[in-house]
């Protein structure tokens, strides 16, 4: 698996793109040429110049910089909310599919309802409910996408379960719990890992979205949702503000998405020749 | 020797990224108004295939080349819409799966009636006429009903029936038969059959039966050739291909066939001093 | 076939029943108690116990809770669905009058645009597979599936509404305003379509009734769209038709980008506001839209689907 990873090229270097782009974000300080928070009023809607790379916002704030710290929030948060996503679909996935009966019942049954709702709805549902805060609109995404995660993860271990391997196992007389990490989990990976980078392009783009109408990451922390939400208000007198911010989403969503595909191919190849 | 069809050396490939994998080599035959020729071989041997590459009824992602006359006229280099007039008017082709050969969102009666309007400048009204004499000649029952009932309401005998309708209602000069009678019952091959016959004897069409069926090739072919791996193998009147054959794969055909109906003999006999 | 129909409406009052509950149960899990939250947001100066109690009685929170939900489906079916916390002279209904009929537009004409332009790229995509076209429009999608709502809204109001001046910013009112968010909400559900048609016309090529209609020399025009394109526009007029709810859903970002005085704009104020009867009835509205297209559009399947039809 390792060599067909190698050699799918859209794979190797849409994981390195992701790698070194959490890299940047990560090691913030270290890359940005200024500080993100440091107003200067007068400098504001600077043009592109040496000290300001991508020039200076309406309050004179380095954008480049705001870009780089960004990432943190960005990706950050897109990547808990999809831990977050599988850790409670995978657990009640497990659980629905392994002991049946009355469990995976109740679980499947409030699988459908959640499901049953327009999921953006739900989003702003639930963030209301809560109140405005970062870690609401985490909840507020893992609420509307766990039921998925649980849906087919019980799928894939109703379909495992019954295999010679598990059923050899228990024969044994493994414990349960043994048999569900040391077989049912790697078997399901595969899907796992092409649906969460699929999703991680679509919790950016949610996250953001919330941080856009303010709902999620507050100003002034450099969100690129909350960013365009700034360059909102001075979209006549400097149009360049909310080009960067939006291309960047752009990028770090398509290199998601082109990921999931590869993954795909990669871990995947009969499904790939279609 | 007249002849209505007749392909000379005809080679059909896959193109695919570099390379090309040949799926037909070489194939020629012939044949003659008012004669039937059958086509032997096994899935994958290329008789579908070449047929189809005559009749322009492959894509662009297959490479054909050699030569097939039709009435004396090339059809390889013909354009698409010259080659969409000759199917369905001129020759009648009728194919294996009857069940899903129709389209299951449109009536019987509609998909007679595109066909006629698409080779013919009939009005309504005729087609309507003619659609009902083409079912009735076809032993279909109450055919008024039959125009309007979706092709999912009829069996499949019956819609292989239609096909057959279809397929000879313009007078063609050649019947294409591509397995006709793979998909259906015992019964309703042997009725299909006689059809096919019949239409010999009444019409004079040149035909060519394709089918890996022994047993029914026998029953209308009068003369045979037999592919193999996309190649003629051997070709002759069904006597010859008895008890002439010198190829091998012909000759497995051949005993296969014997085998099966000497089981049958013998299953028979005793089936009959059980009675008696 | 009738028998069908009711086994399916019989089948949606459960899911009704579920989606109003949950509705309902939402008012009661705000971490603090609703009347004071009323008081809050209306200013009151000191909030007095006998206020709460006041308020409590106005807002019928003190009845038990399961007497509450029925009064409240009730009231809702009759169209009452309580008063606004932030200002009591209005009720939840007529903000919803007021506002529904602009998002019902901007929804109307998305899905407008979504129909007229999704049809004919995706068949031309499908009957070019691979080809300029094709490719172009496979890179577009892509795109545009990266790009957020927003953004995008963002980039039509600076380009053609600032630089270029042809279509006015925000506001509604004519059609001229209508056409920059419409096409922003449009975008991800064209590109959704787009690929729906293409592949399914693509997976519809390669069955028997094609080939069938080749061998009997129909022209090719009448092939494509007689035969395969009405044939994909089954599965997809559904697919479409069940979502519209989301496509209304969808509005609520855009009209907040472009000032749009529709639902959207609405429960994303009343978000801030606390003004939780509107944003309750809001979900309950979207939730029963969802239920209600669904039911719709499967029946209208299997009513146009002849092999459907007959069975039941």
């Amino acid at each position: 698996m390792g060599k067909r990873f190698l050699h799918n090229r859209t794979a190797v270097l849409t994981v390195s793109l992701v790698a070194i782009i959490a890299l940047i974000g990560i090691f913030a300080p270290f890359f940005a040429p200024n500080d993100p928070y440091k107003t200067d009023i007068l400098n504001k809607f600077a043009d592109y110049s040496a000290q300001f790379p991508l020039g200076t916002d309406q309050l004179g704030r380095c954008v480049l910089s705001r870009l780089i710290y960004g990432i943190r929030p960005t990706l950050g948060l897109a990547v808990l909310t999809m831990l977050g996503t599988i850790g409670l679909g995978a657990l009640l996935g497990i659980m629905a599919g392994y002991f049946r009966g009355i469990v995976e019942e109740i679980i499947m049954r409030v699988v459908d309802v959640v499901l049953s709702f327009p999921s953006q709805i739900m989003v702003f549902a639930v963030v209301a409910l809560l109140g405005v805060s970062v870690q609401n609109v985490i909840i507020a995404n893992v609420f509307i996408k766990w039921a998925w995660y649980a849906r087919m993860i019980r799928t894939g271990v109703m379909q495992y379960r019954d295999r010679n391997f598990v059923q050899f196992s228990r024969c044994v007389g493994m414990p349960e719990r043994f048999i569900l990490f040391r077989h049912l989990l790697p078997s399901i990976t595969s899907d796992l890992a092409v649906l969460a980078s699929l999703d991680v392009g679509w919790a950016i783009i949610n996250i953001s979205t919330l941080s856009f109408l303010s709902l999620g990451v507050q100003a002034p922390t450099p969100e690129w949702g909350a960013m365009l939400n700034e360059a909102k208000d001075v979209l006549t007198s400097n149009p360049t503000q909310m080009i960067v911010p939006g291309i960047a989403i752009v990028v770090l969503v398509s290199c998601f998405n082109l990921m999931g595909d590869a993954l795909r191919d990669v871990l995947d190849p009969k499904e790939a020749e279609r | 020797m007249s002849t209505v069809l007749e392909l000379k050396n005809l080679q059909v490939g896959l193109r695919q990224r570099q390379s090309e994998t040949p799926l037909v080599k070489c194939v020629s035959f012939a044949v003659a108004p008012g004669e039937c020729l059958g086509i032997l071989g096994e899935s994958g041997s290329g008789k579908s295939m070449s047929v189809k590459a005559a009749m322009g009824l492959l894509d662009s992602s297959f490479h054909i080349s050699g030569s097939a006359l039709f009435q004396g006229e090339e059809l390889l280099g013909k354009s698409a819409e010259e080659l969409r007039r000759l199917r369905g008017g001129r020759v009648g082709i009728i194919l294996q799966n009857p069940m899903t050969c129709f389209d299951p969102i449109y009536r019987i009666g509609d998909q007679i009636a595109e066909t006629f309007a698409a080779h013919n400048s009939w009005d309504k009204a005729e087609i309507r006429t003619r659609s009902l004499s083409m079912l009735e000649k076809m032993r279909i029952r109450s055919p008024e009903e039959v125009l309007e009932k979706y092709p999912h309401q009829l069996s499949g005998g019956m819609l292989q029936r239609v096909m057959i309708g279809i397929a000879t209602a313009m007078a063609p000069e050649l019947l294409i038969a591509d397995e006709p009678t793979t998909a259906i019952d015992a019964i309703t091959q042997f009725e299909i059959l006689n059809e096919l016959l019949k239409i010999k004897h009444e019409q004079k069409v040149a035909m060519l039966f394709i089918s890996h069926d022994l047993n029914a090739i026998s029953k209308v072919a009068d003369r045979i050739v037999v592919l193999n791996q996309g190649q003629v193998v051997d070709e002759g009147d069904f006597h010859h291909i008895l008890y002439h054959a010198t190829d091998p794969y012909t000759r497995l055909l051949v005993e296969k066939r014997a085998a099966v109906m000497r089981q049958y003999r013998v299953v028979l006999k005793k089936a009959g001093a059980e009675h008696a | 076939m009738k028998r069908y129909v009711i086994r399916r409406l019989l089948m949606a009052i459960p899911l009704l029943l579920v989606i109003s509950f949950v509705c309902f149960c939402f008012i009661s899990l705000i971490p603090s108690n609703p009347a004071e939250v009323a008081l809050r947001i209306q200013q009151t100066p000191i909030i007095t116990e006998e206020a709460i109690a006041k308020m409590e009685e106005l807002l019928g929170l003190n009845k038990p809770f399961l007497v509450r939900y029925v009064d409240w489906v009730l009231g809702c079916l009759h169209g009452d669905f309580g008063i606004s916390y932030v200002n009591p002279a209005r009720t939840v209904a007529g903000e919803l009058v007021r506002c529904l009929p602009a998002t019902l537009q901007l929804a109307g004409a998305s899905f407008i645009i979504v129909v007229v332009l999704s049809i004919p790229i995706g068949f031309l995509c499908a009957i070019h597979k691979d080809g300029w076209f094709d490719k172009i429009m496979r890179g577009i999608i892509f795109i545009s599936t990266a790009m957020p709502a927003y953004w995008v809204g963002l980039l039509l109001m600076w380009g053609i509404g600032v630089k270029l001046g042809w279509l006015p910013t925000n506001g509604n009112g004519t059609w001229r305003h209508l056409i920059m968010p419409a096409f922003t909400v449009a975008l991800s559900y064209i590109s959704t379509y787009i690929r729906l048609i293409r592949n399914n016309m693509l997976e519809n090529m390669k069955q028997d009734y094609v080939l069938y209609a080749n061998v009997r020399g129909l022209p090719q025009k009448s092939i494509l769209i007689k035969h395969i394109l009405k044939n994909s526009m089954h599965t997809c007029i559904v697919a479409m038709g069940m979502s519209i709810p989301q496509l209304i859903s969808g509005t609520i970002v855009v009209e907040n980008v472009f000032s749009w005085p529709g639902l959207g704009t609405l429960c994303i104020s009343s978000i801030f506001n606390r003004d939780y009867p509107v944003i309750q009835t809001y979900v309950l509205l979207i939730g029963v839209l969802f239920v209600v297209f669904n039911l719709l559009f499967d029946i209208l399947q299997t009513v146009s689907d002849p092999r459907l039809r007959k069975e039941s």
